[in-house]
């Protein structure tokens, strides 16, 4: 475990994932960065409560929208600038972009729901290699509309595979609102194959992290399929410049479920300052640095 | 003799004897079954560790194959019918033959996927297609194609162990119950057997025959009508070809080179005629003609094709052997050549 229950560390990692997504928004209309991005500002809580359970050797697959996950895991800033930029020192030496990195165990891919069986066979492998690792598995409830990921629940129960279903539901998937696209509900869709699925509507990280405890605590005695679908909020466009919504609900959204608000009231005044201007710095530099290095 | 189907199961056999990285997931793949087409029978009594029969999910058990093949192992993964490979087509091109690229070569996707094509067993438009063509040029992927020139079960026991791309292995249905030639069944022919990248490539002539006037060149089933047509053209005819029989369909050599046995017969005859299963327009032999017109330039007398109609395949007996190519087909498409 990354020890990540303290809370100024777990609002390290909140910052550094805001700082880092909110210098791609800016920087992007610049022409600094090339291709295609999708930030998760306002999801933050999630990657950090959940990926703060990893023990070294356990894989996750996270989707489009990985910068987050990617940090969370302890993904380099510099490394994801310098992808994001067509660098050669990118994570992928800038092959993969935005969407599709690989760095340790974390594997990314933007095709929606496709990344669902790929995890459960690299469950099941795990299992029968004997290593102990699990998988933890990221999808939006957009992915939940792909025939595939109803294949893979069924799989994944019927074999046991040592994976966690983590779906980030913010409630759109690009422009379109999950009322339009999702009938029944999601816990319903896991608990149909018998996978025990467990809900958390909050931004709050403490919540989160408690959550994914519980998860993992019982995945790693009783190695077996779990979801965790957790009710969230996307604050920023789908990619850039692309929301449709109405700017006061996005408003609304910024003033009731910040996870960076919320978890700073647990800091005193004088560390947050600390703790962000280090950030600013950090990620500033890696920005530099990214922006200094060579051409693939 | 061996057949084609026994010599695919003893290689399976073989993978999981000298491997315990090897799996093998499908549908109905249990003993006393064996798989729909009975290349896997045994291997679940054998391995039932190893051996996963699987709910009927094409896309998620080929997904579950990457992941596995992601994380060290060597899985194999059956498909009932390469019909359904459509269902699965995302996996393959959007996943497995993308990871070890576009990780920028630090991912592996060591998968198998076999599955059976072809017609002239009366299934019907959706169970009779050879539908390879859709996965040739495929950046990433290996489409291998067996024979009865060399040993089935071999190249699909090193396609398993030895190599690390993905792999498509098409096995004709027609092929399973055919013998696997020797020396001895081919002792009329002259045989040269060259290597691609990995898998070989075969020469036929007949024995004491004059310079060829014509190249015929099939993979899979098709070249074996291919190779009984090259006789009657040679003994009814006296038009004398030879046969070039590749087994790895793609990839080709890099920047539009041709296959070097080919290129090699197409300097002696100066005519290429090609054959296939697949449906006639973009397909296989449009591809080598291609190749062929930018190596041999105005040395190249004459092209042709032989191939399936384009039109669904029938299940009447009469319509589908109307549907799809022949010996007949192709010996009056050389005769038109010569
Ligand atoms: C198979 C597939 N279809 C469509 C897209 C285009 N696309 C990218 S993200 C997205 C919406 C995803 O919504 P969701 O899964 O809820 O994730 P979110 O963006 O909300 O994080 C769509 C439709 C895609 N990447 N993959
Ligand atoms: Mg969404």
């Amino acid at each position: 475990m990354r020890a990540m229950s303290d809370d100024a560390a777990l609002y390290k990692q909140l910052a550094t994932i805001r700082h880092f997504e909110q210098t791609v928004l800016d920087a992007f209309p610049k022409g600094a960065f090339y291709g295609t991005t999708h930030t998760y500002i306002g999801q933050e809580a999630n990657a950090v409560g959940v990926l703060a359970h990893l023990h070294e050797g356990d894989i996750v697959f996270s989707n489009h929208r990985c910068h987050g996950h990617f940090l969370a895991y302890g993904g380099d800033a510099r490394g994801l600038f310098a992808e994001l930029m067509g660098k050669a020192t990118g994570v992928c030496g800038g092959i993969g972009g935005s969407q599709h990195l690989h760095w340790k165990d974390f594997y990314s891919n933007g095709v929606l729901g496709s990344t669902a069986p790929i995890a459960v066979g690299a469950a099941l492998a795990e299992k029968r290699k004997g290593s102990q690792a699990i998988v933890v598995l990221f999808l939006g409830d957009g992915a939940m509309g792909e025939g595939v990921v109803y294949e893979s629940l069924n799989i994944a129960s019927l074999w046991g595979a040592p994976i966690l279903f983590v779906v980030e539901n913010n409630h759109i998937a690009q422009t379109t609102p999950t009322e339009l696209a999702m009938a029944g509900s999601l816990a319903s869709r896991f608990m149909a194959f018998n996978i025990p699925a467990a809900e958390l509507d909050s931004s709050d990280v403490r919540q989160t992290y408690t959550a994914a405890a519980h998860e993992f605590a019982n995945l790693r005695s009783a190695p077996g399929p779990r979801a965790l679908i957790l009710h969230t909020a996307r604050f920023g466009p789908h990619s850039k410049g692309d929301d449709t919504r109405d700017p006061a609900a996005i408003e609304e959204l910024r003033a009731t479920r910040d996870p960076l608000a919320i978890h700073a009231t647990r800091l005193d005044a004088a560390e947050r300052t600390a703790i962000d201007a280090e950030i600013h710095s950090t990620i500033a530099a890696a920005y530099a640095q990214a922006e200094a290095d060579p051409l693939p | 003799m061996t057949s084609v189907l026994e010599s695919l199961n003893r290689g399976l056999h073989a993978a999981f004897a000298e491997d315990e990285r090897v799996y093998l997931i499908g549908e109905d793949l249990l003993d006393p079954y064996g798989g729909a087409f009975k290349v896997s029978r045994g291997l679940s009594t054998q391995y039932p560790d190893r051996v996963w029969t699987s709910p009927v999910s094409e896309a998620a058990i080929v997904g579950v194959g990457a992941g596995m093949a992601l994380r060290g192992l060597r899985p194999v993964v059956e498909l009932m019918f390469g019909d359904f490979s459509t269902l699965m087509a995302d996996q393959l091109i959007n996943s497995i033959t993308k990871f070890p690229a576009m990780y920028n070569g630090a991912a592996k996707v060591p998968v198998v996927i076999r599955t059976p094509m072809g017609g002239r067993r009366g299934y019907g438009p959706t169970h009779s297609q050879t539908l390879e063509k859709l996965y040739l040029g495929v950046p990433g992927l290996r489409v291998l194609a067996p024979n009865t020139l060399s040993d089935p079960g071999e190249l699909l026991k090193r396609a398993i162990l030895e190599q690390d791309d993905p792999v498509l292995f098409v096995e004709n249905k027609v092929l399973y119950p055919k013998a696997v030639q020797t020396a001895e069944t081919l002792k009329d022919f002259e045989v040269e057997q060259t290597q691609t990248e990995f898998a070989p490539v075969h020469t036929l002539r007949l024995k004491g025959t004059p310079a060829p006037v014509l190249t015929l060149s099939a993979y899979g089933y098709i070249a074996e009508l291919t190779r009984e047509a090259l006789t009657r053209l040679a003994f009814e005819h006296e038009i004398f070809c030879e046969l070039v029989v590749p087994t790895q369909l793609a990839p080709l050599p890099a920047n539009g080179a041709l296959e070097p046995a080919l290129l090699a017969s197409l300097e002696r005859s100066g005519r290429l005629l090609t054959a296939e299963e697949g449906t006639f327009s973009l397909g296989w032999g449009a591809e080598q003609l291609a190749r062929a017109a930018q190596h041999l330039g105005n040395r190249l007398q004459a092209v042709r094709r032989v191939a399936a109609a384009e039109q669904p395949i029938p299940a009447a007996r009469n319509l589908e052997d109307a549907a799809l190519p022949s010996v007949e087909d192709i010996i009056s498409a050389a005769r038109e050549m010569v």
